[in-house]
């Protein structure tokens, strides 16, 4: 049974497929009738324990597309609230046939423990801080359509902001290392990983003095909660040495493009507005997203059957 | 079947397809992937050297998101389709290098729909190898070749290769 | 009604020697060659030790009986060799009155498959504020107090218990975690850790606590038993102190002896306990701390978790690992220890750290009480959980080789495991 779970899990094979095929679908989503027969009779349920809006739309206009049959469970409306176990829930949906779950869960491993009670292949949308693959498959795509190349060796990717709670960064930083960027990684040291001096990635707390050589600036969106717990003397402190505005845009190359992966906090780690920042592939990021997830489910269910 | 063999079948072919149309001002080439390409561009080339004053157009398609049987065997995705101009109201005809059980043909008519709606669909093919599954019929066909449906047909410039599974050449 | 232990390897207090043993009536009467009694166990192949002694178990009554009841846990014990268990006291309400301690005692004894003496908490309902009435529970019996499932963080408590467990002659076990360090903490804080994206449980703040508990020993006189030691430096730091004569104990889990870090990349919460498991140097000096007598005793920290609080996801799954059951098994497959060694750390040194040696961990001698255990300690053997007697199945262990098997155990002279089968 295949999964889409971690960057890491997929492996450059599989990251490359799913680039390859995201061309294919990128065209039908160009057609006048953006829809095909692919996945016709496949079930695919959204498993949302965690608020999302765009992850989930995109998902699902991607199943929609491929034609398959599409089911929506979020939190606020299953009966998970009422004590039905995580594994009820999944086995009560495969009691009912499905061929993929896309979940999205705040507990990390989730999709791996999910897997034990289903036959169905899983999709991860998200799991706590761990991995959100479709993320940086969708920003790999984006950067080499933007950068006119499939060749992403030797290009300078720059991620700012709080690496340690981002699954953002961890699948990115898979992803590109992967395809043979060079990466550094900008952040005050206490929202670095424990381990990031054994990532493959160059560690800064100065971003000012790598914005010159950056040719993909990938900001992370910083949550208000972190001041809270201690692991930033104040928002203020850090929007000065890690946020995003005119000055710094400026000190970026002319060919240099800049990305965030939503949702922002203005006025925080974007102290200028995106629609302000010509090289801004922001929303590409987003139009991507429903390709990329028709690759991905593609990919997934199109050579299996429902055992 | 032989390369000359082969030339020659798409020279008659392009001439088919301009008598039949009455002129080529509406027909648009679409070759379906993988097989049907080069031979789309082919014969667009040999249609501009009959009629120099239009231009046709070519396209290719890749029917794979189309097929009935995704979920049986392993599916891999062609080339990106292009589709170069609208073709609604256009005669649209599909060039595919060998028809066997109409399989492929009916998954690229349903594909041709995403597009527009065509006022006519024709079919070319170099090779009509027989055991149609579905009502499909060639409108242009280069050769006949009945096989039997343990054969492997390859079509190329060079010419048609039958080979029996058991792995000698008929 | 006489039992005879026949052809099994007697291990004493000053040796292995080839005997039988001749029990009557709640003692051993005799040691020596061809005795004969009424019954007869087959003690072929097998050493005949003192009942075990487990120092660290949860026994979950009262509060939890869906995962493990008293005579439950006592079963698993007695089929792991166990004759004496400590309970912890982290149950529902908590073992900080002399009638929770006294309900614990009288369940064990209506089981009557060993004895279980339950531990007091250190500050009421473990709450780390006040302490609890460590002068009565101690005139009710208790010996060892802990807050155990969580460490007392506040320095100046821990001291006052301290200066009053030094005047009843009690220990106070200490379960060292600094929760400031630990907040949402699933696995050790490590490469692993990072990788995943998950809160980490760093050393120190195991090491921390060590540090302080050892200061406070040192200052106020009182003996601390550090409980399932899991760090190499935890294990420097008692070995400093001993060699200052310091009235420090430790213990250590089979589980910490044999299981990485690693096992958490699997997402499953099986793997999931406090402390983590930690990485292969701090597996290599906890062992080298067991052989050199820094650590004292192996403890189960026996945990039972019903099945659909292990199923939940990692950051909101219990911590805790079943044990009594594997206890032997797992830690003959990870140290190499040899007859003695085992009846120390299973038995002798953890009895004295009880202090329940009237009764516990003695010598095989005519008229100890007849509390012992058979073990083949080269049998090879496979977890099979539904012959499991624990209440819950969370055992990490299924499908491991484990060596060393207990066959029979009698506790107060009467057989309560034959041939590994519980008699009741």
């Amino acid at each position: 049974m295949k999964h889409l779970r971690s960057i890491s899990e997929l492996g450059l094979e599989g990251v490359s497929r799913i680039l390859q095929l995201t061309e294919n679908m990128a065209e039908i989503n160009s057609r006048p009738v953006p829809k095909v027969p692919a996945l016709r009779g496949k079930t695919i349920v959204s498993l949302f324990f965690e608020d999302s809006t765009r992850t989930r739309l995109s998902f699902e206009t991607a199943a929609k597309r491929l034609s398959a049959e599409t089911m929506t469970f979020s939190v606020s409306t299953s009966s998970v609230n009422k004590g039905e176990s995580l594994r009820d829930t999944i086995e009560t949906i495969t009691d009912m046939g499905v061929h993929a779950f896309v979940v999205r869960h705040k507990s990390v491993g989730v999709p791996w423990q999910i897997a034990q009670w289903t036959n169905a292949s899983i999709v991860n949308a998200g799991d706590g801080a761990h991995q959100h693959p479709t993320q940086a498959l969708v920003d790999c795509y984006t950067v080499r359509e933007a950068l006119g190349t499939k060749d992403l060796s030797g290009i300078h990717l720059t991620i700012v902001g709080d690496i340690k709670h981002s699954r953002v960064a961890r699948s990115n930083i898979q992803a590109f290392s992967m395809l043979g960027a060079k990466i550094t990684v900008v952040a005050p040291p206490t929202l670095l990983p424990v381990n990031v001096n054994h990532w493959p990635v160059t560690v800064s707390s100065d971003l000012d003095s790598v914005l010159g050589s950056t040719d993909v600036l990938y900001m992370l969106r910083l949550q208000s909660e972190r001041m809270a717990q201690g692991l930033v003397p104040s928002l203020h402190e850090y929007s000065t040495r890690f946020g995003l505005d005119e000055q710094r845009v400026a000190k970026l190359p002319s060919h240099s493009v800049v990305m965030h992966p939503g949702p922002m906090n203005r006025g925080i780690e974007m102290l200028i507005d995106p629609s302000e920042i010509p090289s801004s592939l922001i929303h590409r990021q987003v139009s991507n997203g429903v390709s990329v997830r028709m690759a991905v489910l593609f990919d997934l269910l199109s050579a299996e059957e429902l055992s | 079947m032989s390369g000359p063999d082969i030339a020659r079948a798409i020279s008659r072919i392009a001439h088919e397809i301009v008598e039949r149309n009455h002129g080529i001002e509406h027909v648009v080439l679409v070759g379906l992937q993988r097989g049907g390409t080069w031979i789309a561009d082919a014969l667009g080339e040999r249609i501009s050297s009959i009629e120099p004053n239009f231009e046709v157009p070519v396209g290719s398609l890749d029917p794979t998101m189309h097929r009935d049987d995704i979920g049986m065997r392993p599916v891999v995705a062609g080339s990106v389709s292009r589709i170069p101009c609208d073709i609604t109201g256009a005669t649209v005809v599909l060039v595919d290098d060998v028809l066997y059980t109409g399989r492929t043909v009916r998954a690229a008519l349903e594909g041709l729909n995403n597009f527009g709606r065509p006022r006519a669909v024709q079919l070319a093919v170099l090779v009509d190898r027989g055991h149609r599954e579905l009502p499909i019929r060639p409108d242009y066909v280069g050769k006949n070749l009945p096989t039997q449906t343990t054969d492997e047909v390859d079509v190329s410039v060079d010419g048609v290769i039958v080979t029996s599974t058991s792995g000698t050449q008929v | 009604m006489t039992i005879a232990l026949r052809g099994g390897l007697v291990v004493g207090l000053q040796g292995v020697e080839r005997a039988d043993v001749l029990i009557d009536n709640e003692v051993v009467v005799k040691v020596g060659a061809n005795l004969s009694g009424d019954v007869t166990i087959d003690a072929g192949g097998c050493h005949i030790f003192p009942g075990f002694v487990d120092l660290h178990a949860h026994l979950r009554e009262p509060g939890r009986e869906d995962c493990e009841t008293i005579a439950t846990a006592s079963r698993a014990g007695a089929k792991g060799g166990y004759t004496a268990l400590i309970a912890m006291p982290n149950t529902d309400p908590a073992q900080d009155s002399v009638t929770v301690i006294e309900f614990v005692r009288e369940q064990a004894r209506r089981a009557g498959l060993l004895d279980v003496f339950p531990s007091g908490c250190i500050t009421l309902g473990r709450k780390g504020e006040a302490l609890a009435p460590l002068g009565d529970l101690c005139a009710a019996g208790v010996r060892l107090f802990t807050d155990d499932g969580s460490g007392v963080q506040d320095p100046l408590l821990m001291g006052r218990a301290m200066q009053y467990a030094k005047s009843l002659g009690v220990t106070l076990a200490q379960h060292c975690e600094v929760s400031a360090l630990t907040q949402g903490a699933v696995m050790n804080e490590c490469a692993c850790s990072s990788d995943m994206g998950v809160p980490g449980w760093p050393s120190i703040a195991e090491e921390l606590m060590v540090q302080r508990d050892i200061e406070l020993s040192r200052s106020t006189g009182a003996s601390v038993h550090f409980l399932h030691l899991s760090t190499a430096r935890s294990v420097e730091l008692v070995r400093e102190a001993k060699s200052q004569g310091l009235h420090i104990t430790a213990e250590v889990t089979p589980h910490h002896l044999s299981l990485t870090e690693e096992l958490l990349t699997t997402f499953d919460p099986v793997y999931k306990v406090n402390p983590p498991l930690r990485s292969m140097s701090d597996i290599r000096a906890l062992k080298a701390g067991l052989l050199d007598g820094t650590i004292d005793a192996v403890a189960t920290d026996h945990a039972p978790h019903a099945r659909r609080d292990k199923e939940l996801p990692l950051d909101q799954a219990p911590p805790g690992m079943i044990g009594l059951e594997t206890a032997l098994g797992v830690l003959l497959s990870a140290v190499d220890l040899d007859p003695m060694q085992i009846a120390a750390v299973m038995s002798r040194n953890p009895s004295r750290i009880a202090q329940i040696t009237q009764t516990h961990g003695r010598n095989i001698v005519p008229g100890d009480t007849a509390n012992l255990c058979v073990v083949d300690l080269d049998a090879l053997w496979y977890v099979n959980p539904s012959m499991l007697a624990s209440k819950s199945k969370n055992t990490p262990f299924v499908g491991r080789q484990l060596k060393g098997l207990l066959r029979s155990t009698m506790f107060r002279g009467e057989i309560t495991v034959r041939d590994g089968v519980a008699q009741k």
